[in-house]
């Protein structure tokens, strides 16, 4: 070892747009950093020998190898490495809830800041779609057919490695671009989507097919994809696409969206430049968001740049239960968005012609830990009183799309309509129907849906190999 | 993209167009719809399936120009293309041998009505076709429906056209005349106001009446929540749970105030819509 490396004990700051202009354009917020920021990142790496942060990570990255081809400069080298296990890195690099998966157990972090393992992928990732990607070598052709139905992280990882085995993969997507989540649920200031599109480009370049407008459960079900289209396996990776709504009076007025409503009219549909684009969003003078996820979080930036003066989250437990990733409460405040935590609504009051015009809520305080390990939130008797707003997005979250699992013969499902399968193997109770992500688990991350469509992936190349030595 | 096969004028506001979509050809129930997109700017716009070749591979779509997409697509012509066009959407009809069904269609909700006849028609129920507009010029399809109704009643609103009446005017006279408890079912579609009148005559007589929505969507895939509407006291989703529902269920003030939501962004939308393409817009 060379002389004895000084300490650094906080993270590079990442680049940001100011909060008062980025508050009110769609521009991406976070900057990245450019290549003397990431080495100088990279050599805050321990390189400790026992790899913490890998266990932290859903899909194993090599993180410590690829830190130290960023720190000696070898760019090339370090995004083929983050490859090797991550097949989309750039939308990782910026969704990822880093804090709790590998920065949380970085040997730094005990005693400083974790190392910016999430900026340094990040910086990756841009490093080479600035450059052209280089497609990846993929295996001879198999012969054998496989459906991907759902064009989100998890079906789009799938795809990507069943492509590389061999196989010939379609893809497809009931909306009219591919993406899923990442197209109509993140905001463009989070994720651009043309990062989004790159990675769909480098898909196409492994020789998958993508087919839009195609809803399965409608055009042709699981079942006739196999019997009628020859196809061999399916995944299904069809998301979490059914909005929660709360269940209180009022919750149809008009003004009332849910999330995933609010979102897709902004991201997938570009309301944001409407008249310009023809889908209208109507955003009133103070917004209230339901919810405290990362959905909650980008619904609330999202009102204030569609122009809301004022823009509230409001959440029934504490700041601290927040489930949103770390960094996106930050931007949320640091933006002015405001917070009325340990707050419920009970109804939503409307005006003479049906549009909202207030909230009936209740104040809670925080009890026992319930079954999440979380403080159970209970309502304060007498603690009433009324909020006024003029829009309200509820972002409690979503269930599983029922479109697929209602219409495919023969597939278990939980108690939430969720497709059941075995986490292991990706298997569903169906033969040669592999499922993963979203719909299997309920609302999760990126990261975990990936992680999914990777493990099917491998369990499907098997099953197809089995099958092809039977024959 | 989707190619335009056949394009008819049926008014200066009410336009047939045969479209090339085999994959939805192939599965489309009577009842439901597609959603299309013109271009990369463009709304997500709902419109139910008119007709449909399976041979062919085609739907047909019949739609009033009501809005900017509308107007937009009014313009296009056999041999131009429709970027997005995605179906079947919605649950199908519920088609089986009820007896004595009257299928109401109003305006251009005669289109949607064919098909769902038709379906009924062959299941073996006796099909009692009524079918109305404002006046004769919006009229469209009258011998579809003779074809595939067991009878047929026209009307006008203006008596321009066979009858001065609206469509409840002819429907109340058929159920007194062939008395309430032998009419099986009744279906009416068409605008909202009038699907709302087909229902209070119904409610009197007891009948049965199954209306078809239309709400605003994006997804149409459930994914969305924007065209959900209040059913018997429940939450529904046009898109997946409909578009048809029990029309003695449906609160259709609701309706028509969640469909007004983009009332003047819409009319903003037709006022920048300065395009050269003679539709009209930004005038």
């Amino acid at each position: 070892m060379a002389e004895k490396k000084e300490i650094i004990p906080k993270k590079h700051p990442m680049p940001a747009q100011d909060p008062v202009a980025r508050a009110r354009n769609f521009n991406e917020v976070a900057l990245g950093y450019d290549e003397e920021t990431a080495v100088a990142e990279a050599r805050r790496c321990l390189q400790c020998k026992k790899e913490p942060c890998r266990q932290g990570c859903p899909v194993e990255v090599y993180i410590p190898q690829f830190i130290k081809l960023v720190a000696e400069r070898d760019f090339a080298g370090a995004i083929k490495k983050i490859k090797e296990k991550n097949a989309l890195p750039a939308v990782c690099g910026r969704v990822c809830p880093q804090e709790n998966q590998c920065e949380k157990y970085c040997t730094m972090g005990k005693k400083y800041e974790p190392v910016a393992i999430g900026r340094l992928e990040r910086f990756c990732a841009d490093w080479e779609l600035a450059r052209g990607v280089e497609t990846p070598e993929t295996a001879p052709p198999t012969g054998f057919r496989v459906a991907v139905v759902g064009s989100g992280p998890s079906g789009l990882t799938c795809a990507a490695d069943l492509a590389k085995k061999g196989h010939d993969v379609t893809i497809f997507e009931a909306l009219h671009v591919a993406g899923g989540v990442l197209m109509y649920g993140i905001p463009e200031f989070r994720l651009p989507k043309k990062v989004v599109q790159a990675e769909v480009e480098n898909l196409k370049k492994l020789g998958v097919h993508i087919e839009t407008n195609a809803v399965v459960g409608k055009f042709a079900t699981v079942d006739e994809l196999m019997e009628e289209e020859g196809f061999d396996a399916v995944y299904i990776g069809t998301g979490a696409g059914l909005p929660h709504f709360m269940g209180i009076p009022g919750e149809n007025s008009c003004g009332v969206y849910s999330a995933n409503e609010f979102l897709t009219r902004t991201n997938l549909m570009k309301a944001y430049r409407f008249p310009e684009c023809d889908t209208p969003i109507k955003v009133g003078k103070k917004v209230a968001v339901l919810g405290g996820g990362n959905v909650a979080m980008d619904a609330a930036r999202t009102a204030l740049r569609l122009g809301a003066e004022e823009s509230w989250i409001v959440y029934r437990r504490s700041e601290k239960e927040l489930p949103a990733r770390h960094e996106e409460v930050e931007h949320a405040i640091e933006e002015g968005v405001k917070f009325a935590l340990l707050t419920s609504p009970t109804e939503i009051i409307a005006d003479d012609n049906g549009w909202v015009k207030g909230m009936k809520c209740i104040k809670y305080e925080l009890g026992e830990p319930d079954a999440s390990g979380r403080r159970r939130p209970v309502p304060i008797e007498g603690s009433e009183y009324e909020m006024e707003v003029d829009t309200v997005v509820v972002a409690i979250g979503q269930g599983p799309n029922p479109l697929v699992p209602r219409t495919t013969r023969g597939l278990e499902l939980g108690k939430k309509g969720n497709i059941v399968a075995d986490p292991e193997t990706g298997a569903t109770s169906k033969s040669g129907v592999y499922a993963g992500g979203d719909v299997v688990t309920g609302a999760a991350t990126v990261i975990l849906a990936m992680g999914a469509g990777r493990v099917a992936a491998n369990s499907i190349h098997e099953y197809l190999m089995n099958k092809k030595g039977r024959n | 993209m989707f190619k335009i096969l056949e394009k008819r004028v049926f008014s200066p506001i009410i336009k047939e167009m045969v479209v090339e979509a085999p994959r939805v050809a192939k599965k489309c129930q009577p009842g439901q719809f597609v959603i299309l997109r013109l271009n990369e700017e463009g709304e997500r716009i709902p419109l139910t399936i008119a007709d449909f070749d399976r041979e062919k591979g085609t739907i047909t779509i019949v739609f009033q120009e009501v809005g900017k997409t509308t107007k937009q697509l009014g313009t296009m012509e056999a041999g131009e293309y429709i970027l997005d066009f995605v179906g079947p959407l919605g649950t199908p009809s519920h088609i089986e041998k009820f007896g004595t069904v009257i299928c109401v269609g109003g305006g251009v909700g005669v289109a949607p009505v064919f098909p769902i006849a038709r379906a009924l028609r062959e299941a073996g129920n006796h099909v009692i076709g009524i079918m109305g507009s404002r006046t004769k010029e919006l009229m469209f399809w009258e011998d579809k429906m003779r074809e595939a109704c067991t009878e047929l009643f026209v009307t006008t609103d203006d008596g321009s056209y066979v009858r001065k009446g609206f469509v409840t005017d002819v429907l109340k006279e058929v159920i007194e005349e062939r008395g309430k408890d032998n009419i099986a079912m009744v279906l009416a579609i068409g605008p909202q106001p009038m699907m709302r009148a087909c229902c209070n005559v119904t409610r009197e007589y007891g009948v049965k009446t199954i209306v078809s929505l239309n709400a605003l969507m994006v997804d149409g895939t459930g994914m969305c929540g924007c065209c959900r509407v209040t059913v018997g006291g429940k939450t529904r989703f046009v898109c997946v749970d409909g578009p048809e529902f029990d029309g003695h269920e449906v609160d259709f003030a609701e309706l028509a105030r969640r469909g007004a939501t983009f009332r003047e962004e819409e009319q903003r939308a037709m006022e920048h819509h300065t395009c050269q393409c003679g539709c009209g817009g930004g005038k």
